[in-house]
């Protein structure tokens, strides 16, 4: 499977990037690990005219300590994260999260940038950032501006994100401890059928892979916590509101089910973990 | 559009198309027919090569992303008079491979997980080949094959 002919350009700056993006925004793609577009492209389920190659843009890979947050710069590949002593300390959700993703290759390549801002419901790395209240730095035409995460996740591959913009940044709050993450699939490198990031320092706060067309908080079981139930209860509270969707892998019934059985689980270790 | 790409020790330049697969290239352009390919679709890992050190599956990146780097492919482990590379001899030895065409990307994927885990334990190398298939062995010769030659002495970390 080959691609569709497009035009490649390097970029070797942000400035780069969103000049280039600005000419064209609509026929315009990111390149960042390639992991998610190139295979959509090799199905010819993208198209891009021109591809921007941001692979190489200095000065946007790093997981530093920033006082009351962590800064994780967009270009930060999954190994990276994985290994991160900053993340492994003060938000080790982060980099076991990240350290789950596809397959070792996949993660020598993948970007967090990249996989947070093609919006796929069945990625792992928009639920961490969910259940850690993460902020996104975003670039563009009309300067910087930051989203917050619950206000990022539109749709089915769809983010906050204006095509001429640019993810440079994910600002999340350290959780040294308290959280927990949970992922069912049938298969060794598989995608989740449903995943669970819970973080139990601070505001409790769920977020649920593959339980609806995006990256979704579970709300009722947040509402439960919030209220003082226990993790049954407020695990039974998983799917309120949402809507998964049935595939080859499970139906949406089954889902539902998964979710209440996954999130009790990670509201369990969450809670030992906190002590 | 111009590449610049070191395989094995040796660098070319070479017009290409924008959209050329790494992979392609290497089999077509540079006529380095080991690595395979299996599914096409990221998930096999027959086509895995080290780039700059670190396990890739090279159907998943353009020839365009390897400009100014340098790969690593199966032609490039045994040493130039031909004897194998400690991670080759152990799959030998151990009978890590039945028909073969795992092999290749197995082998890189393999130099790359032990570049990572110099003394892995048998989860690790489970867990670190999970991106490569093999539908011949089971795995098991795999498996203690790594596991013999990460603890061969003769390894350059
Ligand atoms: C075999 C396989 C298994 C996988 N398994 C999993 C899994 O289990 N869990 C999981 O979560 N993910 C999985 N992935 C996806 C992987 O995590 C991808 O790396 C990630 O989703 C995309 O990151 P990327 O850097 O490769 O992005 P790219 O593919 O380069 O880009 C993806 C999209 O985001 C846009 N983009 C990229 N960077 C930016 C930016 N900085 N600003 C704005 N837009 C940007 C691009 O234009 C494109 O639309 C898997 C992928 C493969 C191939």
């Amino acid at each position: 499977m080959i691609p569709a002919s497009f035009e490649y350009r390097r970029a070797g700056s942000v400035e780069d990037a969103l000049g280039w993006l600005a000419e064209d925004p609509d026929s315009t793609k990111l390149l960042a690990g390639g992991h998610s577009l190139l295979p959509l492209m090799k199905l010819r389920l993208a198209t891009p005219g021109v591809l921007v190659d941001v692979g190489r843009v200095p000065g946007l890979s790093y997981v530093r300590d920033a006082g009351d947050h962590v800064a994780i710069g967009a270009l930060t590949r999954h190994r990276d994260l994985e290994i991160s002593e900053v993340a492994r300390a003060f938000v080790p959700l982060l980099a076991h999260v990240a350290g789950q993703v596809g397959d070792p290759q996949v993660r020598h390549r993948g970007t967090i940038g990249g996989s947070l801002a093609h919006g796929d419901p069945a990625s792992d790395l928009p639920a961490a950032v969910l259940a850690l209240d993460a902020t996104m730095v975003a670039d563009g035409p009309r300067g910087r501006r930051e989203i917050a995460a619950s206000d990022f996740f539109r749709g089915f591959l769809e983010t906050a994100l204006e095509p001429d913009e640019m993810l440079t940044e994910i600002r999340v709050r350290k959780a040294p401890s308290g959280w927990a993450f949970q992922k069912f699939n049938r298969r060794a490198q598989d995608w989740a059928i449903v995943g669970v990031a819970a973080v139990l320092d601070g505001d409790p706060r769920v977020a649920l892979v593959n339980m609806g067309s995006t990256t979704v908080r579970a709300r009722g079981t947040e509402e439960a916590l919030a209220a003082g139930a226990d993790a049954a209860e407020a695990a039974d509270r998983a799917s309120e509101g949402l809507e998964p969707s049935s595939d080859l892998h499970a139906s949406a019934e089954y889902r539902r089910h998964l979710a209440t059985v996954l999130v009790r689980r990670a509201l369990v270790e969450a809670a030992a973990a906190r002590g | 559009m111009r590449v610049t790409v070191t395989v094995n020790g040796t660098t070319e330049t070479h017009d290409v198309e924008t959209r050329m697969l790494l992979v392609h290239y290497l089999r077509e352009i540079r006529g380095l027919t080991g690595t395979n390919i299996g599914c096409d679709t990221t998930s096999c890992g027959a086509c895995t090569v080290l780039l700059d050190g670190e396990s890739v599956k090279s159907c998943t990146l353009l020839a365009a992303q390897a400009d100014g780097e340098e790969i690593t492919t199966i032609e490039g482990m045994a040493a130039p008079d031909g004897t194998l590379h400690p991670i080759q001899e152990a799959f030998h030895r151990h009978h890590g491979l039945q028909c073969g065409f795992c092999t290749p990307g197995m082998v890189m994927a393999v130099a790359s997980l032990l570049k990572e885990h110099p003394d892995p334990t048998e989860v690790e190398v489970r867990e670190g080949l999970e991106g490569n298939l093999c539908r011949c062995t089971g795995y098991h010769n795999i498996v203690q094959a790594v596991l013999a030659a990460a603890h061969s002495g003769e390894l350059v970390p």
